[in-house]
């Protein structure tokens, strides 16, 4: 079966600029990543800052070659024959201010075209219609410049989406977006593969509302390496024998977490602190287990100020993985994209 | 698979691809009139300047042509390095380049729809300090071969621009050191080809050695065909120059297809393609 991308043991290893010579500094980014997507699949990477998405991403874009292993878009070798792959696939990035600020949006839309050999007047009332989808139709004489940028992202997936691209890649396209303008962005991913059971979309987002909602399949990466890729509903599955509750708490110190995890039946615990206070997650064997995590914070006279028991996220997923929710990955990583 | 909208490949998509790229620089020029300001005034004061030192010192008439002339081809040089050697930096911190690299058109398609619109926005600068240089300081020109001034205008522009192109191919890799590197270019070459007094005066090696700035050469042959004492103060014939310029133009051109194949295999093996950011 041919899939519309594929990877085998591909690794991708940065060496670091400043580095001894006879020691030079070396940066794992991606290690022995194998994945098959197939063709008519949305399928995202979920994982946090750092951790190898937006390399993989290069790498299948055709702008970065592996250091080794395999990679394949539609059956063709990414790294041996860029020239087939690249009129296949596009690529959007999340922030990224391509194009000239001088022109406008139509203008900008319309040069990219060019470069992908679609005949003007084509490429024109193609540009029109998906500026009408996105809700830019009556800003395409705007000039780039002069968009908010949540309305410049959504120029940047017109520009993605015009060439009709059988592969595409998705990295972060909801970054730093409102809410409003993500969910209109989101909506349109949806209703654009929805539309061509042939179109493929590889997406990558630290957001797990975002995986959740959007993709088929996720792979979940951490510091280059696949910890694991399947349906949400089958990862998040792989949690409904534990019970998770949030307490919401009054001011902690540092050891009582450690006091959290020493409790038997405890398998994981996060926390995120508020103004006065903190977010306690806990991840159970059984619910049973809650009595003696009351006790102890009772005991440690620590204030419960409210309890929810819910079901479990891609985000316990994560932290079941890793150890730490991304957040927390995310503030101590110091691996670089 | 098969792509479901009509797509041109081959020269269609090479040719749509050089016109879609210098499209910003034709219609910057009438969207950012600021560079009637920097880009006429300003090199006016650089030429107003050398007249005044000639007129001061008693040089031949023709000096003051020759100024003008130069002046007026201040403005590609200048486009050549600012906006073609340099560029690739600035669309790499953009997002263009990668976008450039990704899409299925020619990287050379890219580089010479930079160049075409250079040279189209830049030709007009050019006109511009030409017409008011010559009016203000009189001066009159006497064109020998109406042909000849347009073939070696033409092959200096090729020369020049395909200089740049292998430039942009070099300037893939860098960093900021791109701004460093185009800086340094500058002045030195505004010395070295003669922009404000004919080369013949400098030593027959030094202006040998010059002369692989095509504009050296084109400059010359120029000043030649359009002052009547213009060629005893050429370097060297304008056939022979006509000659050098159109072998500058191979070895520029191809230089720059080669180097760029390279500079780019090169670039995504260290993965210096995208902006630092990502």
């Amino acid at each position: 079966m041919e899939f519309a991308i594929q990877t085998e043991s591909l690794t991708r290893i940065y060496k670091i600029r400043g580095g001894k010579k006879d020691d030079p500094k070396e940066l794992v980014a991606l290690q022995d990543v194998d994945l098959q997507v197939e063709r008519g699949e949305l399928f995202g990477l979920l994982g946090p800052n750092g951790a190898g998405k937006t390399t993989l991403i290069k790498i299948l874009t055709t702008l970065l070659s592996p250091t080794t292993g395999r990679a394949s878009v539609a059956g063709m070798d990414v790294a041996k024959e860029p020239h087939n792959v690249r009129p296949l696939i596009n690529m959007v990035s999340g922030g990224e201010s391509s194009g000239y600020g001088l022109l406008t949006v139509r203008e900008n839309l319309w040069m990219f075209s060019q470069f992908y050999g679609i005949p003007s007047k084509l490429a024109n009332d193609r540009i029109q219609k998906l500026l009408e989808i996105v809700g830019l139709g009556d800003r395409h004489n705007t000039k780039s410049s002069d968009l908010s940028s949540g309305l410049r992202q959504k120029m940047n997936i017109v520009r993605g989406f015009m060439t009709d691209p059988e592969v595409l890649f998705l990295d972060e396209p909801t970054l730093g977006l409102d809410v409003g303008a993500a969910r209109d962005v989101r909506g349109f991913i949806r209703d654009w593969i929805n539309a061509d059971s042939q179109r493929t979309i590889l997406l990558t987002t630290h957001y797990m509302v975002e995986a959740d909602d959007l993709c088929d399949r996720v792979a979940i990466i951490n510091q280059g390496q696949v910890l694991a890729c399947d349906k949400p509903s089958i990862l998040k599955r792989r949690l409904q024998k534990d019970a998770i509750f949030m307490l919401e708490v009054g001011s902690l110190n540092g050891s009582h977490l450690e006091i959290f995890k020493d409790i038997p039946g405890v398998r994981k615990v996060t926390q995120r602190d508020l103004e006065g206070g903190a977010v306690l997650e806990f991840i159970l064997e059984e619910e049973s287990v809650l009595g003696n995590v009351v006790n102890t914070m009772t005991t440690a006279d620590i204030r419960i100020k409210h309890l929810q028991k819910r079901e479990p996220t891609l985000e316990d997923v994560f932290v079941e993985l890793v150890g730490r929710s991304m957040e927390e990955v995310e503030r101590g990583d110091d691996i670089q994209d | 698979m098969t792509s479901r909208i009509k797509k041109n490949t081959g020269l269609r998509l090479f040719i749509q691809a050089v016109l879609g790229r210098a499209y910003p620089r034709v219609i910057a020029l009438q969207r950012e009139k600021s560079w009637m300001f920097f880009d006429i005034f300003l090199p006016m004061l650089a030429v107003s300047a050398y007249v005044f030192i000639y007129r001061a010192i008693g040089a031949p008439k023709e000096y003051i042509g020759f100024v003008v002339v130069g002046g007026a081809m201040t403005a590609f040089w200048l486009n050549v390095l600012w906006s073609m050697s340099s560029q690739l930096y600035w669309e790499k911190e953009q997002g263009n380049l990668a976008l450039y690299i990704m899409a299925p058109n020619s990287m050379m398609a890219v580089l010479l729809g930079m160049a075409v619109g250079g040279l189209y926005a830049t030709t007009q600068r050019a006109l511009a300090i030409l017409l008011i240089g010559s009016w203000v300081f009189e001066v009159e020109y006497v064109v020998a071969s109406f042909l000849q001034l347009f073939a070696i205008f033409m092959l200096s522009m090729v020369a020049l621009y395909g200089m740049g192109m292998m430039f942009a191919s070099l300037f893939l890799l860098l960093s900021r050191e791109a701004w460093h590197l185009t800086n340094l270019a500058t002045e030195p070459v505004y010395l070295m080809s003669g922009f404000y007094f004919p080369i013949k005066n400098f030593n027959f090696w030094v202006a040998a050695a010059a002369s692989i700035i095509p504009l050296t050469l084109g400059l010359d042959a120029m000043r030649q065909l359009v002052f009547p004492s213009g060629p005893a103060l050429g370097f060297l014939t304008v056939q022979v120059e006509l000659g050098i310029l159109v072998l500058l133009s191979v070895i520029f051109l191809v230089g720059a297809k080669r180097l760029l194949g390279f500079m780019e295999r090169l670039a995504i093996r260290e993965g210096r393609l995208t902006e630092s950011r990502r």
